[in-house]
């Protein structure tokens, strides 16, 4: 799925460079679920954002699936994570004046899909993780847990090849987070995704099969325990 | 998605979204109210223009009086001295102030190139005088000693052509009954009466009154347009030229010339043609119209205007910014967006269909607006009035006396000059136009794409990676 060779990026803040990526070098396979933990500011954040063809690194490349997302131009780049890559954020990040089932129907708007097929993925895409009965509810009406649960069927209804969260769980209380954990290494199992999460909680990190650590802008995997057969 | 997320957002965010529309509409709402004053201004100018010249006349052609010209008003009774106590009654056709022009410089003009219509005409004034002579060495009239038992009466009236083309004060009326002067009646004792002074007459179609002693026969009365100033009597030419001993004469010339852009060319060619006389067009009378109107024109073409655009550019410059403001508050949201692949140009065609509705709302608020504002101008705009001296105004010698003869010398008894000059009031319409609504329209709409220009251009600007970053 992606290889990535040498990877830089930097920031320019005033009159400093912020080395925020320093060679990185990473390979993830179809079907992979690698979580990349470390402190704040070394890194993790900016490794998902090059991932998902949010940024281009300052130098190196980054391979997916056999194409350099540094060398596409942005119009390329937007196609791809429109087809290929889901999002998800710890602060959910939905679109606060449309219903749930919008905010899902929004995910497929890219790819030019019928007004009647979008509505009827958004609805078994709620219905996969168990909101069909929210759909007509605005954000600002659903639980913190129930909103994270829209935005993986956000991310899921397009059937991406990759899932990309950061910090899935961040905004979460105890129980929510089990819940959502649980909800995504399900979904990771059934669909066949390759995920890619960034995390402060070593709890979530765990369920991971591969661990990465970010410490100043490099990146070292460790191997993780693998997530519990269902 | 596209609508319900356009229609979403501006209810998320209505307050904002009715404070820019408000402002749309009180600059659209002001450019429609002074579109319209100024309609009505001109309008009222040119009603003012109309009622002096009649509809479709272009140029005028005059002559300023020679002093000591014009026809002598003296006159005797019975012999070369009145006896004390002798009655009198007379009834005269006098010149009303202007100098005249020959009659066949109607058709001097009318051979000039461009001119596509012209008519000559001759306005008098029939003057009454009754009474007793008194004793005394000398008589005097209207005041002096001796006198107090005169009466007099007077009317205007007015020779028209009827085989020349249809210009003048009188084209602009309306026969509310009987018929205009025929060729046919070109030399007969017949005449037009105006509408207010037939009342006040109690004439009709087929009465009979006097005019220069002789009897006349009405076959027309003639209601003036508004604001228009008409003579009491119109009679033919022929007959005003001989009553009046002016045979051969008229005092004004009209003349339509083929198109607007011809009316400089005609007036020299008239100049050239007749070097003494006086040759006006309608944007020279224009210039010497003075009054309320005239104060209202500058009202309505300088601080109206300049106010109107002022606001307009101020409520185009807050939408613009207010839309700028609220692309900023959801950068984090377009960040998303962008992060499922949504393209810049789909977000900026949201952010422009936001800014678009907000901008055609406060369009239609601002027609209503136009329309209110103009219905308050005309209800509430005082009566305007336009007065104009034209250049050949004339003041003429004072009465005489010798004897039982009434009347003096060389200046004779002429109307004063107040009587050539026109003071005209019009009530100030504000008519909003089907130009205006359009103009309205598109100012609505150029509102709303200035401000979702702006405000798409921001969100074009932004990086997913650094939108996603940005704490809210």
């Amino acid at each position: 799925m992606y290889k990535l060779t040498a990877v830089t990026k930097d920031y320019q803040k005033g009159r400093i460079t912020v080395h925020a990526l320093r060679g990185v070098d990473l390979v993830i396979e179809d079907g992979d679920w690698l979580a990349i933990q470390g402190p704040t500011g070394h890194g993790k954040s900016t490794l998902l954002q090059i991932l998902g063809a949010l940024d281009r690194p300052s130098a190196g490349t980054v391979e997916f699936r056999g194409q350099d997302l540094a060398a596409l131009r942005e119009s390329q780049l937007t196609q791809v994570r429109a087809a290929s890559i889901g999002f998800i954020f710890q602060t959910f990040n939905l679109i606060p004046t449309l219903s749930a089932q919008e905010n899902v129907e929004a995910a497929l708007v890219p790819l030019d899909v019928s007004s009647a097929e979008r509505r009827e993925r958004a609805e078994q895409a709620l219905a996969d993780v168990s909101l069909a009965d929210r759909a007509r509810h605005l954000p600002s009406e659903l639980s913190g847990g129930q909103q994270q649960r829209v935005a993986i069927a956000r991310a899921l209804v397009k059937r991406p090849a990759v899932l990309l969260a950061d910090e899935p769980t961040g905004n979460l209380d105890e129980g929510t987070r089990e819940e959502i954990m649980t909800l995504l290494e399900h979904l990771w199992q059934e669909m066949g995704l390759t995920m890619v999460i960034v995390t402060h909680d070593s709890s979530v990190a765990r369920r991971a099969q591969q661990t990465g650590v970010m410490k100043e802008g490099r990146l070292a995997l460790e191997l993780g325990t693998p997530p519990a057969a269902t | 998605m596209f609508i319900t997320y356009l229609l979403r957002e501006l209810r998320r965010r209505m307050r904002q979204a009715i404070f820019v529309g408000a402002g749309l509409a009180l600059g659209i709402g002001l450019v429609i109210t002074v579109i319209a004053a100024s309609s009505g201004v001109s309008d009222s100018q040119g009603a003012v223009l109309h009622s002096l010249y009649g509809v479709g006349t272009d140029v005028s052609v005059t002559q300023a009086p020679v002093a000591g010209s014009g026809r002598p008003s003296n006159f005797r009774v019975g012999g070369t001295q009145g006896k004390a106590g002798t009655t009198f009654s007379r009834d005269i056709l006098l010149g009303a102030g202007l100098g005249t022009l020959k009659s066949s410089y109607v058709t001097t003009i009318s051979g000039l190139k461009d001119v596509s219509a012209t008519s000559g005409t001759l306005s008098l004034t029939d003057l009454s005088l009754s009474g007793t002579v008194q004793s005394g060495s000398q008589q005097g009239f209207g005041g002096g000693p001796g006198s107090g038992s005169v009466s007099s009466s007077s009317f205007t009236v007015t020779g028209i052509n009827p085989a020349d083309d249809p210009l003048g004060p009188l084209s602009s009326a309306t026969l509310t009954s009987g018929h205009g002067i025929t060729t046919a009646e070109a030399n007969s004792d017949v005449a037009v009466v105006e509408s207010n002074y037939a009342a006040a007459q109690n004439l009709k179609v087929g009465s009979t009154f006097k005019v220069a002693g002789k009897t006349f026969t009405v076959v027309g009365i003639a209601r003036a347009s508004q604001s228009a100033t008409l003579s009491d009597v119109y009679i033919p030419l022929a007959r005003a030229q001989t009553l009046a001993s002016m045979p051969g004469e008229v005092n004004t010339i009209y003349v339509s010339a083929a198109s607007s852009a011809d009316i400089a060319t005609v007036s020299r060619e008239i100049s050239a043609a007749l070097p003494k006389a006086t040759v006006t067009t309608s944007s020279d009378l224009a210039s010497e119209v003075t009054g309320s109107l005239t104060s209202a024109s500058s009202l309505a073409n300088s601080l109206g205007k300049w106010l109107a655009v002022a606001v307009l550019a101020a409520a185009f410059g807050i939408a613009s910014i207010l839309t700028i403001s609220a692309v900023s508050r959801r950068v984090r949201e377009f960040g998303t967006l962008k992060a499922m692949g949504w393209r810049s140009r789909r977000i900026i065609r949201q952010i422009m269909g936001e800014a678009l509705v907000v901008g055609i709302a406060g369009g239609v608020a601002g027609i209503a607006l136009g329309y209110g504002g103009a219905a308050l101008v005309q209800s509430f705009a005082p009566p305007l009035t336009a007065s104009t001296v034209p250049a050949t105004a004339s003041g003429a010698a004072g009465p005489g006396a010798t004897g039982g003869s009434l009347g003096g010398g060389g200046g004779g008894l002429a109307r004063a000059a107040s009587s050539a000059s026109h003071t005209v009031s019009v009530h100030l319409t504000a008519p909003v136009t089907i130009g205006a609504v359009a103009l309205a329209v598109a100012l609505a709409i150029l509102g709303g794409l200035i401000a979702g220009s702006f405000g798409g251009w921001r969100a074009v600007r932004l990086r997913p990676a650094a939108a996603l970053a940005r704490v809210e």
